[in-house]
């Protein structure tokens, strides 16, 4: 009887734990392992494209070449013309299709009979490769910065409008179901549970969204421009200067780890309260 | 004096992948008394939850009645709050924003109140210090406590636990039927208790109904003759386990009936 009451009373009083304490390398093992590899990496790349004749410069580059070449077209060239132009193309492509994306996303994933009209044609247009509309883009929006942004915003626009309309559909059961014994209505099941369940899709969404409309502004420029990012690799690969064309190529990937990496680290800090992945 | 009265409740169900109608209740009538806290057992299929889903308003009725305070019940009101079997918290809300949420949507308290009522509840099932917290950081029983503080939280007339302690183990159980005692003690709440556990309904309850199976019935209303406080030892007490004993046989009768005794 006695030995009960104690369990009990133990069960009670215990507190909330302390986070455990990590060395430096355990916190960033991640990062200090895959720093060390890359590093690896590109001084076999060096030390083969200085010491051998395995590469032929027409047809690969080595790291040197890259950053020599990066360091011209930095000072005397256009590459912070060409950063900026298809910078800002992403970023308001982007944008656009990200706030249009999450809003009629909600709309659809809230309204049945909306959705159940729209779906044959978002289905036909997610599953579509946007980029194969770009020749057309240019007939409607010609070679300047519009067409750019447009088909980035196309890209994106469609993975972030489906996360949202599957956040907002994949409402919890259990979770309805109490808020409707607590008398909720249904604009406060929106609020409360619709909304604020779908943040975790709505990331992802915006994860796929930044890789599809990075594709998309390369591309873009690729096909039809005289300035950007992609016109720079497009440009440089016409004309056999293959150092030029790695430099936006580098630029290109660094640009998808960076935005990348920013998406993925804001979709985990709003599903902290997801259960362990 | 009689709180929650239940008066010839039947509910048909439409099952559409059997194409028929299933009588899921037939019949039933109790009463339950202010501040009486009665146990429903009864084995699978008995109807219990659709019960409990009639008096908490979220399953429509046709026959019969179900009155609070002489008062139709006919959808979800703050005079009752429902513990669930799954905690179901919302996990992006911490402990304390989990409280108050049943509080929030009933609009029934100011901003300071909603505020001390949730550190009031939190303390009072044992939480303290968790508040911000959130629900995946915790553990089944924890979480089961933070679901019978948020509906502790809006105050109800009538508190309804659906198999709350049902998904956690054995022994997090036992601890959780003694919490759930001494909580009721200070809450002095009206509670209908639903489990499939012998056991738990008698240690727990007032009064236990027993139901039979397909379709559920009211088979027989027997008065717990042990006072209170009651501690766990009792469980094990001659006089319990004879209590236990006779339930279980009725239940098995229900069971021999429907040829399922390996089922229960």
């Amino acid at each position: 009887m006695k030995t009960e009451t104690t369990l009990t009373q133990t069960h009670l009083e215990t507190k909330a734990p302390a986070r455990p304490r990590q060395s430096f390398f355990q916190k960033y093992e991640g990062a200090i392992l895959g720093g060390i590899a890359v590093l690896i990496v590109i001084g076999i790349w060096q030390a083969i494209w200085s010491y051998t004749d395995w590469i032929s410069p027409l047809f690969f580059s080595g790291p040197s070449a890259i950053a020599k070449a990066f360091w011209i077209s930095l000072t005397q060239g256009n590459l912070l013309a060409d950063l900026a132009f298809s910078g800002k193309n992403f970023a308001i492509g982007f944008g656009i299709a990200l706030v249009s994306g999450v809003v009629i996303g909600v709309i659809i994933g809230w309204y049945r009979r909306i959705r159940l009209i729209l779906d044959p044609f978002l289905n036909a247009l997610y599953a579509a490769p946007r980029i194969a509309m770009m020749p057309l883009i240019i007939i409607w929006f010609g070679i300047g910065m519009w067409s750019k942004v447009f088909i980035v915003f196309l890209s994106a626009f469609f993975p972030i409008l489906v996360n949202t309309v599957a956040g907002i559909r994949n409402m919890d059961r259990d979770l309805l179901r109490a808020a409707r014994a607590f008398c909720a209505s249904d604009w406060q099941i929106f609020k409360t549970l619709a909304i604020p369940g779908s943040v975790p899709f709505i990331l992802t969404g915006v994860r796929q969204g930044v890789a599809v409309g990075l594709i998309g502004v390369v591309v873009g420029e690729m096909l039809g421009s005289s300035e950007g990012v992609g016109f720079m690799v497009a440009y440089g690969g016409q004309t056999f200067q293959t150092d030029t064309l790695f430099v936006g190529f580098v630029i290109i990937a660094f640009a998808g780890i960076l935005l990348t990496s920013l998406a993925e680290r804001l979709e985990r800090r709003f599903s902290r309260w997801r259960p362990e992945r | 004096m009689v709180k929650l009265q239940i008066d010839h409740l039947t509910k048909h169900y439409w099952v559409e992948r059997e194409d028929r109608n299933v009588l899921a209740l037939s019949d039933v009538s109790f009463s339950v008394d202010d501040g009486e806290f009665l146990g429903i057992v009864g084995p699978s299929g008995c109807g219990k939850t659709s019960m409990l889903n009639i008096i908490a308003g979220l399953l429509p009725y046709e026959e019969g009645n179900v009155s609070i305070d002489g008062k139709r019940v006919s959808g979800p009101g703050i005079d009752r709050a429902v513990v669930f079997q799954h905690s179901s918290l919302l996990p992006w809300r911490t402990i304390a924003g989990n409280v108050r949420y049943g509080m929030e949507l009933q609009r029934r308290f100011d901003e300071a109140i909603m505020k001390q009522r949730t550190d009031y509840f939190i303390k009072l099932v044992g939480l303290s210090g968790f508040d911000r917290h959130y629900p995946s950081e915790l553990s089944g029983g924890m979480q089961q406590r933070v679901n019978l503080a948020r509906a502790l939280a809006a105050d109800p007339v009538v508190l309804l636990m659906d198999e709350p302690f049902a998904a956690l183990d054995a022994q997090t159980r036992e601890f959780m039927q003694a919490e759930l005692l001494k909580i009721w003690s200070k809450a002095k709440k009206t509670v209908v208790f639903i489990t499939h556990q012998i056991n738990e309904a008698i240690y727990l309850a007032d009064r236990v109904v027993v139901m039979s199976a397909r379709p559920g019935r009211v088979k027989e209303i027997f008065r717990v003759p042990f006072g209170r406080p009651r501690d766990l030892s009792l469980k094990r007490d001659a006089r319990f386990l004879e209590l236990e004993d006779s339930v279980w046989k009725l239940i098995e009768e229900e069971s021999d009936r429907l040829g399922m005794v390996a089922a229960v």
